[in-house]
């Protein structure tokens, strides 16, 4: 009789078990942390606070990650600057402005975007978008303006540009359909309030969607600087691939290297236990912490937003 | 403007006319023709025939259900921002139809304005910008006109004595009923022609809805006002005309006391007494 | 009324300004298929998919053991990563309202979008370099990794969708959690559970910087998981930087192969659930 009143033991043992497997994630980056920082520690202790500032990359000299870590702030930025107007005028155009047949078919045409490999970026980066940096952007502004320190370098198209350009292609899938999530939870109640008064469609964006969800929307952007951070082979094949000081972006058409593919490119040859291999893993380190941070904050933002307005919309 | 609606022919009445003896108003605003409104394939309004009177309070009633918001959510042309919504017949606004060809609702919407059942103030905007919103919308930049626009719409709306000092405090940070409030206010200041309400006191405690009942009967010489009500109290209380809509069809429309007291249909009275709804 | 006209023309404007952004946004998927087919098309035949690639220079050999690889890793991280991710969400859904698992679920999200070449240097480190060889078995550790977050994500959406009355009716038969769970909510979602499954094994199948530090690629076929092995993308990218142009066309033909895979999965999947998963997709 009693043996039924019983804690069913299958079902506790169901319940921890999960959680074992559910708390992996936790094992996962608390893993990634610890073995990063003890791969790095050789390049940490040799070099303290220069491997941050150092712009060296030579075995007798010594390393530094700075223009590794400028590399990648500069061809993120990039793609931000261009990508996220861009996602925007996407997700208005979804999410309020575009007739239903054409809002189903575009969004589907855009998530295929974000379905298509990096890898495959990279390639049509290298031979289709390259040449048409060097041929209609880059030739023109440098014999207009090739006095400027910026738009200095060498004429094949792979450079920070190129990269940027490819980053912001990329971005575009992600940051356009968060926002456009983003905004198709504000409240009905929010719209009717701007449309009662007179507001056209695009005036009830302004007035209404875009200011409900102006969080999140940023929110939608940081996830999408996360992405650029991180994102490796398509950058890896057009950047150009330069060390030491001269990786350093001083010109939108040098070529120049980010964190992300110097590893792509020198890691899988470093020599075990060479001081080498510990500066690469520290860049790991450094790019670890940064897309950590970044995606926390998007996370943060995104999800605030979506999780509790989900609550408040009927 | 109205006139020519009582040079109509006169035929003799037939048991509609007699049934709501309103179907020719000397001075109608808003007048339905056989209109007829879909959620998909959901009909919610069947060949609704209803006038309203200018300056006047009209009250729709009905158990949940019966279409009532839909009704007045056509007569500013919200309806149709619902996805799959169409609707069919004509609704005449001083003897123009606003579903002909070519017609803009953002036009119409400036001439209708509307109150919704929770009150939603622009929350990211402060009072006084709450209230000027649709008047900036027109264009309206210089700032002694905004200031008195606010001021007057503010003091229609019973509110301008508990926020005349708070004039830029976010309009989220009133208590519910002042939102509403605000919200009566933002309709009002673009001066429409008629105000739709949808159960505007639904959300409010009976203090609160007895400033906005007190508020539409203080209106009403200047605009025309539409209710939507699913408190038969209320409408007997504020209204001049109602109208009683049961499954997306008119039972019956007429002066509220009549109405009230002596319901011609059987479904009006057994809906007044409480047997259904 | 100009000021009214004006304000009509802004409404226009944004609508336009708003395709030509949709527009903008496809024109590179419009190129990039019409690329990958135009130059990749030439290459593929029997011979180009099943031999092994030739000596550096030469033209011939093929991409064989890029696709053995390819398949065979799909299927060690499907084996890895697939039970693990279900669980995962079969925790956050059933037994997740409560601290631990929103943490869980947190970092899970952040996980999800963490840069997969950081996996990879992990599991460089932690196995290529304690080993002291390049292997399959590293690759789909790797692979697992990034193929978890994803899962666990969309299986905790697919059970959500379950209603709670199919939990309790199998409860109140006397059903023990566990056993409702795994045949009657699990069954239940299983359409979502599995198009999760699908477009995760679509993203990794894909993945490459991971890839280079763990399997590094090889010019053999499978010769043991403690081995280096190659696979699509690392084989698109050895291809796309040598300097001939048969190597070239090569490359644009592995993507050929490599971009069918994965679009096939993609749109068979939208086909599949027509827009049911929309707002799951999205976030991933």
């Amino acid at each position: 009789m009693l043996e039924g009143l019983k804690h069913p033991s299958s079902d506790v043992f169901f319940k921890y078990g999960s959680l074992v497997f559910a708390a992996s994630v936790i094992g996962v980056i608390a893993l990634s942390m610890v073995v990063l920082v003890r791969g790095a520690f050789p390049a940490l202790t040799s070099f303290g606070f220069r491997f941050l500032t150092g712009v060296d990359w030579d075995a007798a000299v010594g390393f530094g990650a700075l223009p590794y870590i400028l590399g990648t702030l500069v061809t993120a930025s990039i793609a931000i600057i261009i990508g996220v107007p861009i996602s925007l005028g996407i997700a208005i155009f979804l999410a309020e402005m575009a007739p239903d047949a054409i809002k189903v078919a575009v969004s589907n045409i855009i998530e295929l975007l974000a379905a298509v490999p990096s890898i495959i970026y990279g390639l049509w980066g290298l031979y289709v978008l390259r040449v048409w940096v060097a041929n209609y952007v880059q030739s023109p502004l440098q014999n207009s303006f090739g006095f400027l320190p910026i738009f200095s370098g060498t004429s094949y198209g792979l450079n920070f540009l190129t990269a940027g350009l490819i980053l912001a292609i990329m971005i575009i899938p992600t940051v356009a359909s968060i926002s456009r999530e983003v905004m198709v939870s504000v409240p009905i109640s929010q719209r009717e309030a701007a449309y009662s008064v007179g507001a056209t469609r695009w005036e009830v964006v302004r007035m209404s969607v875009l200011s409900y969800s102006r969080s999140g929307i940023f929110g939608a952007a940081v996830l999408g600087l996360g992405r650029a951070v991180g994102e490796t082979m398509a950058v890896t094949m057009v950047i150009g691939g330069a060390t030491g000081a001269s990786a350093l972006p001083t010109s939108l058409f040098k070529p120049g290297q980010t964190m992300a593919t110097i590893l792509v490119n020198q890691l899988s040859e470093a020599e075990s236990g060479s001081l080498q291999l510990a500066a690469l893993l520290g860049i790991g380190l450094v790019l670890f912490a940064i897309a950590f941070s970044i995606n926390i904050v998007a996370q943060l933002l995104v999800w605030r937003v979506l999780k509790v307005q989900a609550g408040a919309v009927e | 403007m109205t006139l020519h609606l009582q040079t109509e022919e006169k035929q003799p009445l037939s048991r509609e006319e007699i049934l709501h003896p309103h179907r020719t108003l000397e001075n109608s605003k808003v007048r339905t023709e056989d209109f007829d409104a879909w959620y998909g394939n959901n009909q919610v309004l069947k060949k609704l025939n209803i006038e309203v009177r200018e300056h006047s309070v009209t009250a729709i009633i009905g158990p949940s259900g019966c279409g009532k918001s839909t009704l007045i959510r056509c007569l500013n042309r919200m309806h149709e921002l619902v996805s799959r919504a169409r609707t069919s017949g004509r609704v005449m606004l001083d003897g123009s139809d606003i579903y002909a060809k070519g017609v803009d609702p953002v036009t119409i919407r400036r001439r209708v304005g509307m109150v919704f059942q929770k009150p939603n103030p622009f929350p990211t905007m402060s009072v006084y910008d709450n209230v000027a919103a649709g008047l900036r919308l027109n264009g309206e930049r210089n700032h002694s006109v905004l200031d008195r626009a606010v001021q007057q719409s503010l003091e229609l709306a019973f509110l301008w004595d508990e926020v005349k000092g708070d004039l830029d405090k976010s309009g989220a940070s009133l208590s519910g009923g002042q939102q509403q409030r605000l919200c009566i206010a933002r309709a009002l200041a673009v001066e429409p022609e008629v105000i739709l309400m949808d159960e505007p006191c639904s959300a409010l405690d009976p203090i609160a809805t007895a400033k906005i009942e007190e508020l539409i009967a203080s209106i009403k010489g200047n605009y025309t006002v539409v209710i939507v009500t699913h408190n038969m109290q209320q409408a007997a209380r504020v209204s001049d005309f109602t109208a009683f809509l049961y499954l997306g069809q008119l039972i019956e429309y007429g002066e509220t006391t009549s109405l009230f007291e002596n319901p011609v249909e059987e479904l009006t009275e057994r809906y007044l007494t409480g047997k259904f709804g | 009324m100009s000021n009214y006209s004006m304000r009509r023309f802004k409404n226009k404007l944004a609508l336009w300004i708003g395709a030509l952004c949709a527009a903008l946004a496809m024109i590179p998927l419009v190129s990039i298929l019409y690329d990958v087919v135009k130059n990749g098309a030439s290459s593929l035949n029997v011979d180009f998919l099943t031999s092994a690639p030739g000596v550096i220079g030469q033209a011939g050999g093929g991409i064989g053991p890029a696709i053995q690889g390819t398949l065979l890793l799909v299927g060690l991280t499907i084996i890895m990563g697939v039970p693990l991710g279900v669980l995962s969400g079969i925790y956050l859904t059933e037994f997740g309202d409560n601290p631990v698992g929103r943490v869980i679920r947190f970092l899970n999200d952040v996980l999800a979008e963490f840069p997969s070449v950081v996996i990879g240097v992990v599991i460089f480190t932690l196995i290529v370099l304690t080993f002291k060889s390049f292997s399959v078995i590293a690759g789909a550790l790797a692979l697992s990794i990034i193929m978890l977050p994803i899962i666990t994500r969309s299986t905790e959406e697919s059970l959500k969708l379950v209603p709670n009355s199919i939990r309790d009716a199998s409860m109140a038969l006397g059903i023990r959690r566990w056993r409702t769970t795994l045949s009657v909510v699990l069954t239940t979602a299983k359409s979502g559970v599995v198009t999760g499954i699908l477009l995760a094994i679509a993203r990794v199948a894909g993945e490459t910087a991971p890839l280079v530090f763990t399997i590094l690629g090889s010019q053999y076929f499978f010769s043991g998981l403690n081995s280096p092995m190659d696979a699509l993308p690392i084989r698109i990218y050895r291809l796309a930087l040598l300097p001939y142009p048969y190597a070239q066309a090569q490359g644009w033909g592995a993507a050929l192969v490599l971009i069918l895979m994965v679009l096939v999965v993609n749109i068979g999947v939208r086909l599949a659930t027509r827009g049911r998963l929309y707002t799951t997709r999205s976030r991933a």
